[in-house]
């Protein structure tokens, strides 16, 4: 049969036209047809969704506003060499004083000035000190530019102010990225910032972490819950549905706040505790858990310890050895730090991890357990070998969706976390609404969006996007 | 197994009540012996609660009422695991996770045993039901008569004394299902192995057992092998439900020892054999199999007939069908075999018909 049509050319319609090409005209118009019912929402889409991410993609790396204020000056910093040690000459001095008259006539250096300023601190203040004199330039006559400027601020003549104009003076930058893994752009290339400037790529990974951390208690917490709304009868399982989503009625703020309540110093958690140890209970056991306790936090410093060694090899950050050894029961903190973030941000991204497992687990027939126990599996063996692999989807889809919401989360770490216990998102949310240096912050967003990207792909590589299941 | 394995009641139901909700008694007084290397089937219309007694013996359900023995201890307390009962479950169970060698293989992991023993277990049972090629499926790449044969092969590899069945059957075609009937039947008589088998299809019941509870409503209705059951049903839902039946309705007249007389309700008489009557003024039910009618009889002369209307006329191959109007009743069946001097009755005409008094069973009403 094949033979016959590779011979005979390509299949003919009736009319004789090669049937492919028939087929693709008579599909054309129901595809228009398709195409033209879903473009409302192609649009609304492309707008809302795509062309903001591009927005934010390309302004990290965007860079116009030097080369467009100082025009001439950066032409004529071409032949300077940045490695002289000395200030450009007399002629990059006269272009400047032409840049900055036409700037401040537009009242643009300010803006240039704060744009600079992100990479080396005082051009923000130079540039508006030097503006104001700008003004009575007079170009037409003869005067030595260089000494001019020097008398307004002897910064100009700095030969690292004047590398950093040059270095930013490109259309595009990678300054914004190397900013976000806290390096810093030179005339050179780059390097590392000084210690004490070094946060980003600390934040990153805690982010990171604290996200697995959450996404980690979020499956303990709620594997259960899942799998007794999947198996209690059907009144006590609405229920129980009612009291999973309830937090979705309140709002985020509420519920963060109320968390406030809960754990601060002062609050009902602490309240509770200091009650219960003075009861005769409390005095009795104290002791007894004390020592627990400390064999529990001896051992787990130990492992922090062997963490921060494997992680000191590629500069990572110290994860905190716990200090409070107990000896008597003290208040805990347990908000404003690290703790208070992963409880608040468990509490509110569980309903995403029951959910997803509860469809997954509703499907599962109670009828594989008792073919496994029939032949002869205890309770746990048939726990473990025949339902918990067909509930790994919902883990899978559950996992994704708290991981993901959790690492690009920033109210909740806002308002309980402190400084200790904040996400990156915090960060390009200050960079954002705060510092104003938007190039900054579309940069880290672009590399948390590389990361979850990433790690998505690594997801579907090990376990396979389609072993997710988000319903039945 | 030594001594105990001649017992004539391996299993058993000692007057056994279930109720799911506390109101309605879904099975009542059980009451049930099962024999060593017996084939037993539980047939009965839907909702008579053959699964639910099936799910008390296998320990997933708990009788309200009584005991189960197996094998002389009470199970009661037993839990399901160490009950070592094989089991296939109406819709094969089978885990999908997993491929058919580890399915396989997992009632023996279970039970601890080596992995080289293992493997040619699987593949010894494998091999037994022609899937040898197949261990590396998953269930889902099976067709339904495949996966029912590894079902089959899980519940018997660990070699347990006791096998259920819940309906294995119940989801292929026609011709499967008799394939497959048979290969279970086999493989059971083999291995020497109790079979407790649960079908709502009676001929898969006749065919397959050595004995059948017929359920309804609970109770067991008659527990007899399948020609018994067949040729002498108890009652009239037996008779109905097992085979093809005609009823007459009426009144006996009087009994004499083994011959009733029995008066229909458009008045003429027909000779029955007494079972559930014992006194002439009873109403009952009379019921007749289709093969045993005769179409103008030569009984004697003192055997009664009845008129009858010919309505239509079936041909099915190997049989003739026709339906009748007989004493009221429209759906008066009678089969007659296709034999070269078998008359073809026309639709339209009217016949004599009679039986011998011992095929036609005075029920109850
Ligand atoms: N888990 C349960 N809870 C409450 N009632 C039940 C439960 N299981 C079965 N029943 C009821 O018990 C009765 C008997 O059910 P069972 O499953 O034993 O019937 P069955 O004979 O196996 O029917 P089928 O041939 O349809 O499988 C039915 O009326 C059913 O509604
Ligand atoms: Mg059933």
């Amino acid at each position: 049969m094949a033979d016959q049509t590779a011979q005979a050319g390509p299949v003919l319609a009736a009319d004789g036209t090669p049937l492919k090409r028939s087929l693709a005209r008579a599909l054309r118009l129901s595809k228009l047809r398709a195409l033209a019912l879903i473009a409302p929402l192609l649009i609304f889409v492309l707008v809302t969704f795509i062309a903001p991410i591009a927005d934010m993609l390309f302004r990290s790396v965007e860079n116009q506003i030097v080369s467009e204020t100082l025009p001439r000056t950066t032409a004529a910093l071409a032949d300077w060499d940045t490695s002289s040690g000395t200030a450009p000459d007399e002629p990059v001095f006269r272009a400047l004083a032409e840049d900055f008259q036409i700037a401040v006539a537009n009242k643009d250096h300010t803006k240039l000035g704060s744009r600079l300023n992100y990479e080396k601190t005082g051009i923000s203040s130079l540039f508006r000190k030097t503006g104001r004199k700008a003004k009575k330039f007079d170009l037409a006559a003869d005067t030595n530019w260089k000494a001019e400027f020097e008398d307004i601020d002897e910064d100009w003549l700095d030969p690292e102010m004047w590398q950093v104009i040059k270095t930013y003076s490109p259309a595009l930058t990678s300054g914004y990225f190397l900013n976000s893994i806290d390096r810093q752009k030179t005339s050179e290339g780059s390097e590392w910032r000084p210690d004490n400037q070094q946060i980003y790529l600390k934040l990153f990974w805690r982010t990171l972490v604290m996200s697995i951390v959450i996404t980690c208690t979020c499956i303990l917490l709620g594997y259960p819950v899942a799998w007794l709304l999947a198996n209690l009868p059907a009144r006590s399982a609405n229920l129980l549905m009612i009291l999973v989503l309830l937090p979705f009625w309140t709002s985020l703020l509420v519920r963060t706040s109320a968390w406030k309540v809960m754990l601060q110093q002062q609050g009902v958690v602490n309240d509770t505790l200091v009650w219960y140890h003075s009861t005769f209970v409390g005095k009795m056991l104290d002791p007894v858990i004390t020592f627990l306790l400390n064999i529990a936090i001896g051992l787990l410093n130990g492992l922090l310890w062997v963490w921060n060694l494997l992680s000191g090899a590629w500069g990572a950050v110290d994860v905190e050895l716990f200090t409070y050894a107990v000896a008597g029961f003290e208040r805990l903190a347990l908000i404003n730090n690290v703790t208070g973030t992963i409880i608040a941000m468990t509490h509110i991204l569980l309903p995403f991890m029951i959910l997803p497992l509860y469809s997954v687990m509703a499907t599962i027939s109670p009828v594989y357990l008792r073919a496994a126990k029939s032949m002869g599996a205890t309770n746990w063996t048939a726990f473990w070998r025949v339902y918990f692999p067909q509930s790994i989807p919902g883990i899978g889809a559950g996992s994704i969706l708290v991981f993901i919401l959790a690492i690009g989360y920033y109210i909740t770490p806002e308002i309980v976390g402190g400084t200790k216990g904040v996400f990156i998102s915090n960060r390009i949310a200050y960079h954002i609404s705060s510092s104003l240096n938007w190039g900054l912050a579309a940069a880290l967003g672009a590399i948390l969006l590389a990361a979850v990207l990433l790690l998505y792909w690594a997801y579907d590589r090990i376990v396979g996007i389609d072993n997710v299941k988000l319903g039945g | 197994m030594s001594q105990s394995s001649t017992r004539a009641d391996f299993v058993v139901f000692d007057r056994v009540q279930k109720s799911y909700d506390g109101e309605t008694l879904v099975v009542k007084d059980l009451n049930l012996s099962i024999g060593k290397g017996e084939f037993l089937t539980m047939l009965g219309p839907s909702g008579s609660g053959k699964t639910t007694c099936l799910m008390m013996l296998a320990g997933f359900e708990t009788a309200t009422h009584g005991d189960i023995l197996l094998d002389g201890k009470p199970i009661n307390n037993i839990s399901p695991h160490k009950r070592g009962i094989g089991m296939v479950f109406q819709n094969y169970a089978l885990f999908p996770h997993m491929t058919i060698a580890e399915n396989l293989s997992f009632p023996l992991e279970v039970r601890k045993m080596g992995r080289s023993e293992r493997e040619e277990r699987v593949q010894r049972a494998l091999d037994l039901v022609q899937m040898g090629e197949f261990g590396g499926r998953r269930p889902a790449q099976l067709s339904g008569g495949q996966q029912q044969r590894v079902a089959l092969t899980r519940a018997l590899v660990f070699e347990p004394d006791l096998v259920l069945m819940d309906e294995p059957l119940g989801a292929l075609d026609k011709q499967l299902r008799e394939t497959m009937q048979f290969e279970i039947k086999r493989i059971a008589d083999d291995l020497g192995i109790t079979v407790v088998y649960v079908t709502h299809d009676q001929t898969e019941a006749l065919t397959m057992s050595d004995r059948v509870a017929v359920f309804e409503d609970g109770r067991i209705q008659q527990l007899a092998p399948p020609d018994e059951l067949y040729e002498a049903p108890k009652n009239s839902f037996v008779a109905q439900f097992i085979g093809e039946n005609n009823t007459l309705e009426g009144v006996v007249q009087e009994i004499n020892g083994d011959v009733a007389l029995v008066k229909l309700d458009d008045d003429s008489l027909i000779d029955a054999k007494p079972v559930n009557v014992s006194a002439a003024g009873e109403r009952t039910t009379v019921s007749i199999r289709p093969e045993r009618v005769e179409i103008n009889p030569d009984l004697g002369a003192d055997a009664h007939t009845l008129k009858a209307d010919v309505l239509e006329f079936i041909y099915m191959g190997d049989v003739f069908r026709t339906r009748l109007r007989v004493a009221g009743n429209d759906n008066f069946i009678v089969k007659t075999r296709n034999r070269a001097d078998q008359a073809r009755l026309e639709p339209g005409t009217q016949v004599d018909i009679g039986w011998l008094p011992q095929d036609c069973r005075a029920l109850d009403a």
